[in-house]
This record gives C-alpha cells, structure tokens and sequence, in this order.
C-alpha cells in the first residue's frame, strides 16, 4: 500500500532498491501495523468514552472508582508484549544490516560544506556528488567529512549516516535495480545545508565498466588554437586551478575534482542541471545561486566565459 | 488588607501568584513570537524553490523558533503554574523561597531578551546553529559572528532560572504541604511539577558544562568539540542529549499533570489509579536518562549501542501508554462535561498518542536510519510538545483563568479555539509525515519541486495559519475577560483540589486558615471539616528589589564573552555579589 508512492516521489523511503532497504521497510511495515492497531484502540475508546459518557441533567453522581489493580497489571503487560514483537525484529535487523559483505565495490565519501567528494579506492578515480555503482554488487561505504557534520542519504539505498570529522562510519548495501536516485545532505551543516543534494546512479555492469574506463583515462588537451584551448588558459589565468583538479593539468584539492565535469548531469551538489546557461550564471557569481558557497565570483571576462564554459563542458 | 498595583508593586514582587502571572504573560508574549517565527518559515516552505527569506535568515529562524518555544515559551508557561497553582494545591501561603522565584522570574525574563536583542543589532546576528546546536558547526571557524554567542550566553541565563526554580518547588512541596497532606495525597499536578523539578536540577547541570566548554572554544580557544585539534563534535552531542532527552520530559509531564487534574474535574470521577498514574510519572523521569542515544542512531555508535538504547527508548513507551490507559479508564463511567478545558484535554489524548506511535517507529534503530532529520521526525515532535504539551497547557489555561482572573473565558469562544487548533493542528503536522517518509529533510530553506512534496507542503502551511488564526480568537478571548467574562465564585467547576478552597482570585495570603487535608480530594469528601473561621489578618511579607538588582547582574556578565571586554564581567559580577548581598541582609519588616 505504502510502497505504491514511490513513483512520482524520487526521495521516497518507501519505494527501496537495495536489500538495506528493503529490510528497513520490512521492519518499518511492521512497526506501522502495530502502532496502527494500538491508535485504533486507544482512539476508539476515546471516542466511544465521550460519546457514550456524556452528563445527562439529573443524573446521580457517577460511581466512584479508583482502581482496579488486574486492569493495571494487563495494560502494562499488553504494551510490552507488544514492544517484544518490535523489539525483537529491530535488533535482529540491527546486526544483519550491519555487516559487510564480501567482495564489496569500496566507496568513501567526503562531506564538504556543501558538497560530497567520493573516491574509489581500488579503481583509483575521485569524484563529486555523482556516484555511480553496479547493480547487484555490495557496496561498502565509508563515510567521513572535512569540515563539519554532515549526513550522506540516498534514500532508496537504505538509511542515512552521519559524516563526522575525524570518525568513519559505514553503510552496507547491495543495489538491486538499475536507475538514478536522488538524496541529499540530511545533517544541518550551515548556510547551504539545502542545496548539498546527490545523485547515484546505479548501471548495469557493463555501462559501470564503461564508466569507470572513462573516468580513469586523463582527458586529451585541446587542440592548439581551438575555444576549449583558449578555456583552459582561463581556468588557468583566473586562478581555478588554485581549487579544482583536473587530472594531467591542476590539482587544487579544495573545490570539487572537475577532471570529468562535462559528463555529470548536473553541477554545484546536485542543484542545477549541468546547462550552458547554469554554467555562465554559476562562474558569474557563485554565492548568488548557493548561499555561503566558498567560491567567490571571479569576474571572467565576458569574452572568456564563452571559452571557459566550452572547455568545462568538454571534460568527459 | 489593600494591595498596591503600581508599577514598583509588580518590579519588586514576591507573592507566588503575580510571579506566576508575570511568568504566564511573558510566556505567552514568547509563545506568540516563537508561533510568528513558525508561520514565517511555513510562508518560505508553502512553495519549492522560494525566495520570500534568505538561507541566513530561514535558519535563524528555525533556530530561534525551536529555541524560543522550548526555553521561553513551554517551559515557563509550565512554570507559570508551578508558581500559581502549586501553593494553592498544597494549602501553602507562598512557596518556600519568595524572594529566590522573584529572581528565578526576572532572570529568565533577561535572558529571554538577551537572546532575542540579537534580532535588533546591525545585520540581525540572531542564533543560526539550530536549537540543537551541533558541534562543531558552532566553532569560531564556521560560526565566526556573534550570533552563536547570543545563543549559548542566552541558554546559561536561562538556565540558573531553571536551576533556581527548580530547587525552590521541591523545597516547597517537600516542606510546605498542609498538615495532612502525605505525599500519596498530592493532586497529580503538583507530583508532575515535583518530578520535573528534579530532572531540572540534575539535567541542567548538564547543559551547563555543554555550554561552558562551548563557550571556553569560542572565546577563549580550547578544543573540546575542535576535531581538527582532537577534540571531538559527539562529545557534545552527547551531552546535549544527556539533557536534551530529559528535557522533552520537563516539557510533557507538567501537562500530563494538568490533564490529570481535568479529567477527573470534569468526569465527576476520581483519577483512576492515581498510584500508578504518579509512579509512572517518576518511572518515566528516571527512565528518561537512559535513553539519550536515540537521537544519535545516524551518528554510527555500532550495533550494540544502537540495540540498548533502542530497548530502553522502547520501555519508556510502558509507563506512558499505562498513564494513558489509566486517563482513559478515568473517562469511562463518568459524567462528562465537554468543556473547553476538557476538550483541550482529550485532544491531548487524541494527539499525544499520535506523537507517541511515530515514538516508537524511531525507536527502532534501522527504521530510524530513514526517518531522522526528516518531516517525519518535525511531524513526531510536534504532535508530543504541540498535541500534548501545548494541548495540555491550554487545557491548563482554560482551567485556571477563572482562579487566577476570578473571571471565566468565554466557553463558545473557547470552543471556537479548541476546534481551530484541533484541526489547524493535524492539517499542519498530519502531512509532515509523508512530507518526511518522501524524502524531504527537515531544516532546509528551500526543496526542489522534483520531490513532488509542493501540494502537501502548502496543505501544511494552510494548517499552520489555521492555528494563527486560533490565537487570535484565544487572544481576543482572554481580553474580553477584562470586562465581560462571567465572575467566577471560589470553586466554578466543582474540583476537588485544595486551589478551589479559596476566592478567586486568592487573597494576597492564599488561605485564611490553613485547612486540614484527609484525603485526596478534599473538595469532594464530605467529611473534610469545615475550616475554622480566620484567626485575624495574615502577614504577608513585603517585597524586594534585590532579587531583580541580582538578575540584572547576569546579563552585564554576558556581555564579557560577547564583546570580549572582561571589564563587564567585573560589572556584572559587582551587581550580583551586590543584590545578593543586600538581599542577604534585609530585614524581614521593610
């Protein structure tokens, strides 16, 4: 019933893709009934106590009851034979969902105010607020931050956990369909907290496979002459490459790797589409799109936007 | 005996009644700001992508919304009727330390507009780091403005109100209840006030070395919460939690104790088992410190952590639900009157059940993992400190108005209130529920229309104005009283309690004669004798202007940290030392 509402709603807990997430909505679907069956109850003899009791004129004084000491022993033994029925479940979900399984895909991810780095470790490729995973392959998930508290959420994945400086935790998930999923920071983190959002994609093994060659090889440098040359003199002259990285040419470490950048649907933590025009209003002043975003305007020249914008979007 | 009413009467009061009035009104004042600062946030979240505040300005908002409404608004409104109603109930002439609740008063009134002044300054530093305030997003570095200040100096004001209050009502209830009045015949309200006067005083130490270490960061570049340092963020969220879960208690169990003492007034019914009803109140407060870690299950404390706190959050649901079945088996055979109050109190039933089931849904650690730091949690809280607390607290309101007033509140006008609430209420939170189980975070300025939330949250924000509008038909209400309200007599609703013993509202002495109590209800059994005619004038003590000197010393104090000027600390402290000083040696006879 519950699980019919994923459709139109892309951060749906409800509609899960992964056994993570399937074990949580099994428990939270038990949980639901339960309580369910209790705010009948309670409610029914709420309503049925004040339509049934209500004073009548004339009427003599109601009997004068002030316990009942086998009524108190079974309305507390009732809830708690209740609380077994989630209790049990809940713990055992505790510590089944808690381990790692083998031959995992390692992700780690870093929450930075306001955008997620993540890094594969065993394929050498870093990377920013769009994951990409196979299907039906566990995944384990590192995560931490660098500056403040964060918390990493694709809520079709499973559950949300913390990203705390100078602690990792972990998540544990095995994706069991293809699509894109949409998540976002869910740990307030300062002036943009809305707008650190994500994207993970999860492929089929061989698009996976095509991915991360692409996201391995170093992208060839412009033709000499060509606009998306004159752009990289820009992201040079301007100062960008004090931030960004983009493998074979800069390796700034403070803003988000761009070596791939022209092959992410969208920019600045999931907020916009990655558009010509986002692009232009974005390099023109930073702060005014993503409040509090570290990178300040940097006044490019209007003829060296157009160059700038043709050589981001030609990083695949 | 004539009563002064000017202005120096009210600054340098002592009497427990115009304490608990000053309490009530500047509560309420707050209650209203704190309801403004919610419709302001519900206007930005009526539409995705909205532009009607800043980022800056929407969290400051719903920093100082969550704020205002715990410290400044529940709480004191709480204490408005610690002060009132509680000396009336036990037969006392005033609580055991006057002087000290006139300071505990003044000193939460400075703190509030400390904390609100913030407002006012050039660029309106007011608090921006969520009522919660984690570390260590509030460390210099991400917070480099003074508005985390406001907060932290703030909360340390209001705490040694707290602290204040707190001793001062388990004094007086331990020691100034009427002879015969043993403990297992105190009304249920003041059990509750007692209770939670001992989770105040041991839990707000807590939040006072939070604080501390918070501010030894900011100002003075300790690293206790500083990871780059070695220090660590969760220790301080542990430490808030440490009081911040006791803390959701101080606020339900005061109205749990109100609508103990409804029910049965307007059931014509003794509460049914009232030992359990109070065993469980005090069951509750011991077992509300052991569940803290359950609002850190996304933190990643490990299996076993998660699955002992998940228990203890999971057994604290017993003594609740038994308080809930008892309240229920006090309706049933009664003879019901649906009176404002009344209804107020049913709706408590009603909505905190709602509050309580979502309870135990996040109680459950995995399950949890999907629903902490969304709508669903905003939709949770809201139906315990909104559909109980604030149900409660009305219900209390409707309830006392004539014995603090002598006048009643309108009833047809009260109904309209009650209504209004009810369902501006549930139009407002019910959504939240699947606004938070769809995937939208809570304290986010804006949302993407991708979420296909925008429908539910505009019904959500259609139910917030709803209950604007309820305000001003309860404010409106109250006003009429002034003139038009009809006179109340000593006892309007025929309770049972030693309050209804005495005129409404009571003489500046509470009782002539300080009755005899046998039993639990003394208004009710009849075999209570009557009190002996008044053996002459009561002497009331005069007032005193040093417990609001002291307060005012507080706040100078404040301003060191804020400013970095250790010459107002000197200042501050010098007016302190100096009230209490004076204080200490004034004559009983002014």
């Amino acid at each position: 019933m519950l699980a019919a509402c994923g459709g139109p709603y892309p951060q749906s807990t409800l509609a899960p893709r992964s056994d993570f997430g399937v074990a949580i909505d099994r428990l939270f679907t038990g949980i639901f009934w339960w309580a369910l069956v209790v705010f009948v109850v309670v409610e029914g003899l709420l309503l049925f106590s004040v339509l049934r009791f209500r004073r009548r004129e004339g009427a003599p004084a109601p009997k004068q009851h002030h316990g009942h000491t086998a009524l108190e022993i079974a309305w507390t033994l009732a809830p708690a034979l209740i609380l077994v029925f989630i209790a049990v479940p809940t713990v055992r979900t505790i510590f089944s969902t808690d381990k790692g399984l083998p031959g995992a895909l390692r992700v780690e991810v870093v929450g930075h105010q306001w955008w997620w780095e993540y890094r594969y470790p065993d394929l050498g490729i870093v990377t920013a607020n769009e994951l990409h995973l196979p299907v039906d392959r566990p995944v384990a998930v590192d995560i931490t931050s660098a500056d403040v508290i964060h918390s990493w959420w694709t809520p079709a994945l499973g559950g949300k956990r913390d990203a705390t400086p100078n602690h990792h935790t972990y998540l544990a998930f095995r994706p069991d369909s293809i699509g894109m999923y949409m998540g976002q920071c869910v740990e307030f983190c300062g002036a943009s907290h809305a707008n650190m959002r994500l994207r993970t994609f999860v492929e089929s093994d061989s698009a996976f496979q095509a991915w991360v060659a692409a996201q391995r090889g170093t992208p060839a440098p412009p033709a000499t002459g060509s606009v998306e040359e004159a752009g990289r003199q820009a992201f040079q002259r301007y100062g960008c490459i004090g931030c960004h990285t983009v493998a074979g040419f800069s390796s700034g470490i403070i803003g988000p790797n761009l070596t791939h950048i022209g092959g992410r649907t969208t920019i600045a933590a999931g907020m916009m589409m990655n558009t010509e025009d986002h692009l232009r209003r974005w390099i023109e002043n930073p702060p005014a799109m993503k409040p509090g975003a570290m990178m300040p305007s940097m006044h490019v020249s209007a003829t060296d936007l157009p160059a700038l914008i043709a050589y981001l979007q030609s990083l695949k | 005996m004539s009563e002064a009413t000017g202005l120096k009467s009210w600054l340098t009061t002592t009497d427990h009644k115009r304490i608990g009035l000053l309490y009530f009104w500047t509560a309420f004042a707050f209650l209203l700001i704190g309801g403004l600062e919610a419709l302001v946030i519900r206007a930005q979240l009526a539409r995705p992508d909205s532009q009607l505040v800043s980022a800056d300005t929407y969290n400051q908002l719903f920093t100082m919304h969550g704020t205002t409404m715990v410290f400044l608004a529940l709480m004191p409104i709480g204490a408005a009727f610690f002060n009132y109603i509680v000396p009336l109930q036990i037969g006392a002439r005033d609580v055991a330390f006057p002087r000290l609740n006139a300071f505990s008063y003044w000193v939460f009134l400075l703190g509030g507009l400390f904390m609100n002044a913030s407002w006012f300054l050039p660029g309106h530093p007011a608090p921006d780091g969520g009522w919660f305030g984690y570390a260590n997003l509030t460390a210099r570095q991400f917070s480099p403005g003074p508005n985390i200040d406001f907060w932290l100096l703030g909360l340390q004001i209001l705490g040694i109100a707290s602290l204040a209050a707190g001793f001062n009502f388990i004094v007086t209830i331990l020691n100034l209840r009427a002879p015969g009045m043993k403990m297992m015949r105190l009304p249920v309200f003041s059990w509750m006030t007692l209770v939670t006067s001992f989770l105040i005083i041991t839990a707000f130490p807590v939040i006072t070395v939070a604080l501390v270490y918070l501010m030894f960061d900011r100002v003075f570049g300790t690293h206790f919460y500083l990871p780059a340092a070695g220090g660590s963020p969760l220790l301080w969220q542990h430490l808030f939690w440490l009081f911040g879960h006791p803390e959701v208690y101080i606020l339900i169990l005061p109205a749990m104790g109100v609508i103990s003492e409804v029910l049965p007034t307007f059931s014509r019914k003794p509460l049914f088992g009232y030992t359990v009803v109070v065993y469980s109140g005090v069951l509750i407060g011991f077992m509300g410190w052991g569940v803290w870690s359950h609002h850190m299950f996304a933190v990643g404390l490990g299996p076993i952590a998660d699955s002992v706190f998940a228990l203890t959050t999971m057994l604290i649901a017993i003594p609740t639900g038994v308080k809930i079945f008892n309240w229920l088996a006090t309706l049933w055979g009664g003879q019901l009157r649906l009176t404002t109050a009344m209804c107020f109190a049913l709706g408590f039933i009603a909505l905190f059940t709602v509050g309580g089931l979502s309870g135990i849904s996040h109680a459950s650690p995995p399950a949890d993992l999907q629903q902490t730091d969304t709508y669903y949690v905003v939709a949770h809280i809201h139906y315990v400190l909104f559909g109980g607390t604030i149900m409660g607290l009305f219900a209390g309101m409707y309830y006392w108005w004539p014995k603090m007033t002598g006048r009643l509140l309108s009833e047809p006008l009260g109904l309209v209130h009650f209504w209004l609430t009810f369902i501006g209420m549930n139009l407002t939170f019910f959504p939240m529920h699947f606004i938070g189980l769809l995937g939208m975070p809570r304290r986010i300025y804006t949302y993407s229309a991708d979420l296909g939330l925008s429908q539910m949250n505009m019904l959500s924000t259609v139910g917030a104005f709803l209950i604007g509008v309820s305000m001003l038909v309860f404010v409106y209400n109250m006003w009429r009283t002034r003139r038009h309200g009809a006179v109340a007599g000593p006892n309007p609703w025929g309770g049972a309690t030693l309050e209804w013993a005495t005129p409404s509202p009571p003489p500046a002495h509470n009782f002539d004669v300080i009755p005899t109590v046998t039993s639990r209800l003394p208004l009710w059994d009849t075999k209570t004798p009557s009190p002996t005619p008044a053996p002459g004038p009561v002497h009331v003590p005069a007032g005193s202007w040093w417990p609001l000197v002291a307060a005012v010393g507080l706040p100078v104090m404040a301003l060191a940290p804020l400013t970095h000027s250790v010459w107002f600390a000197f200042v501050g402290a010098g007016i302190l030392l100096y009230g209490i000083y004076r204080w200490a040696y004034e004559p009983f006879e002014v």
